[in-house]
């Protein structure tokens, strides 16, 4: 029972109904317009009278962003980078949850308040010894220098969005395991993990999209090897604030938020109910 | 904090099984535990610690190609920072800007969650897939198509609101509420989707009562939904300080860098700007201690009102 059902009878629900739909086109409005964009010829795009359809639509600026540099690189690059930082952290913040939330143990309070200021560290503000860092371990211009720190970043957010699933996994299911003899690893992995993976999924949101939108650092890092390029870099080339290539820009954007459009609607239940459980516990 | 097992006697009582042992119920959670330790030491820790040392230090290019040596400046970028009329211009910038920021998400956020509690499927799966949609675009793409909306000469906008080719970027307040409003749209979602989840867990009889009792809409989220939801209110109101306060992408790309003659920077642009445009790393590094200090401030805030609800942790 929920609450739109409470209500159907009201009279103001058509009312509010046209306003949410209404609301939507306002919304989406952007996104259409950058699809839309992308697909439109050059001499629409540069028009004074914008209209919102396309009578000819070609795939000129797709060709050009494919075409003029090694794009498909560039979103390969993205794509390891963000599928690392998914995995390795959400394996270590699976582990670092059930640490803070199955033991009792001293400075277990002390560690949770730690992870909850670590979230709070601006990112970019560390930028300037990151850089440092990863120059004198050699890792400027790679990859790596892209991946350990979003790691490190999206740790704490995600240990803390963890906690709630681990701990709604009941006690009496650890001594059930203990009892027919699995161990500790054997627990933790084939029945623990399994359970608790509704919320990696919502948690492994964040950190991708993070990971996946990350400008700065890609920036700052990968200074003078631009087949390390990550997709934002990429995106820019064909920004010129002077003059702008419009279609090769929105044409870019399209190919550049798709992949994280499919990964939220796959994901969109788990995000609800991962949101719902994380704050409520 | 209640009160589950705390020592091993307790945790293995009526278990008739093997006997505790104590070495390995205290080394399994550190264990457990040392690739996030090691990682957030490496990664977080240490770059902090460092930040403060090079705030510290007069560090610009010289230092760091190795022509000269560094020194050791105690607080001089501090005393150089404070003493600049623009980081104070910029403060208060970033400080405005991000409160703004935070209303106006909070208040579109709150109000859409309810007003999706209030249709059918259709509508809501509509509002829903469209806030997705807008949560899921990278900083970087959204902040260039708005810039293509708001553009000058090609943008819809203008053409439907008849403003001719009014330069949005061009003003200082207008290029700030440009950018306000992609921020907005890209960060009410988050603050709808968790908002509405959390709507949806108060019983349904508790709000049937309310409108039975003929409570108006305003006063069934003022007396009713919001106690209930403050929680979930705290949560979403301190993960957008948070992330309102760092705006970064949207201010470099939209206003360029910055806006002219730096009219729209914020504290984390300015930094970079800072250390990296001009290789003043000391400097930008102040900045950024500026801003870790802030934004600590902010975690004790809400630390404090956990504390207060009563929250285990």
């Amino acid at each position: 029972m929920n609450l739109a059902r409470a209500r159907v009878r009201r009279p103001g629900r058509l009312a509010a109904e046209a306003a949410a739909l209404l609301i939507a086109v306002v919304v989406a409005f952007p996104l259409y317009w950058m699809v839309l964009s992308a697909f439109k010829p050059a001499g629409e795009i540069e028009s004074s009278e914008p209209r919102p359809w396309t009578t000819s639509p070609s795939l000129a600026s797709f060709r050009r962003v494919f075409g003029q540099q090694e794009f498909g690189r560039y979103f390969l690059n993205s794509l390891v980078v963000a599928g690392a930082v998914v995995i390795a952290s959400a394996l270590i913040a699976f582990l670092a949850a059930t640490a803070v939330t199955r033991f009792r143990f001293r400075f277990r309070t002390t560690l949770l308040i730690m992870f909850l200021v670590a979230q709070m560290v601006p990112v970019e503000a560390l930028t300037i010894p990151l850089f440092f860092l990863m120059r004198d371990f050699g890792q400027l211009n790679t990859l790596g220098s892209l991946i350990l720190p979003h790691i490190a970043f999206s740790l704490p957010f995600a240990i803390w969005m963890l906690r709630g699933f681990v701990k709604a996994v009941p006690e009496a299911l650890e001594e059930a395991a203990a009892i027919d003899g699995a161990g500790r690893a054997r627990f933790l992995w084939q029945i623990l993990f399994p359970l608790v993976l509704p919320g990696l999924v919502a948690t492994s949101v964040f950190s991708f999209i993070s990971t996946w939108n990350d400008f700065l650092f890609a920036k700052s890092f990968l200074i003078s090897d631009t087949s390390q390029s990550t997709l934002p870099m990429a995106l820019l080339v064909f920004y010129k604030p002077d003059d702008p290539d419009w279609g090769g820009v929105m044409a870019a954007s399209t190919v550049m938020t798709i992949p994280v459009l499919v990964f939220f609607v796959l994901v969109q239940r788990r995000l609800v109910s991962g949101l719902a459980g994380a704050v409520k516990d | 904090m209640s009160a589950p097992p705390t020592s091993p006697q307790d945790a293995v009582r009526g278990r008739p099984r093997t006997a505790p042992r104590p070495f390995a119920r205290t080394a399994v959670p550190w264990l457990y535990l040392a690739p996030a330790l090691l990682v957030l030491g490496a990664l977080l820790v240490y770059p902090v610690y460092q930040l403060g040392l090079i705030s510290l230090l007069h560090y610009t290019q010289a230092q760091v190609s190795g022509g000269e040596p560094t020194t050791f400046e105690g607080l001089g970028n501090y005393t150089e920072l404070f003493t600049d009329d623009q980081f104070w211009r910029v403060l208060l910038a970033t400080v405005v800007f991000a409160a703004a920021c935070v209303l106006c998400t909070l208040a579109v956020g709150c109000a859409l969650a309810v007003l999706l509690t209030r249709v059918r499927a259709v509508p809501r799966l509509a509002l829903m897939l469209a806030a997705l949609g807008a949560w899921a675009t990278p900083a970087v793409t959204g902040s260039t198509v708005w810039l293509l909306l708001f553009d000058a000469d090609f943008g819809p906008v203008n053409r439907l609101l008849g403003l001719g080719d009014h330069s949005w970027t061009y003003g200082r307040y207008s290029a700030f509420l440009l950018v306000l409003l992609e921020v907005v749209w890209c960060s009410f979602p988050f603050v709808m989707v968790t908002v509405y989840a959390g709507i949806r867990a108060v019983p349904a009889e508790v709000l049937e009562a309310a409108a039975l009792d003929g409570a108006s809409p305003w006063r069934i989220w003022r007396s009713v939904l919001a106690p209930i939801l403050r929680p979930i209110l705290v949560v979403v109101t301190i993960q957008s300080v948070i992330w309102d306060f760092k705006v970064f992408t949207q201010i470099y790309v939209m206003t360029n860098g910055g806006g002219i003659a730096g009219q729209n920077l914020v504290l984390n642009v300015y930094a970079y700007q800072k250390a990296f445009a001009s290789s003043q790393y000391g400097l930008g590094s102040a900045i950024g201690v500026v801003m870790l200090l802030i934004l600590l401030a902010v975690t004790l805030v809400y630390l404090r009102l956990l504390r207060r609800q009563g929250e285990e942790l």
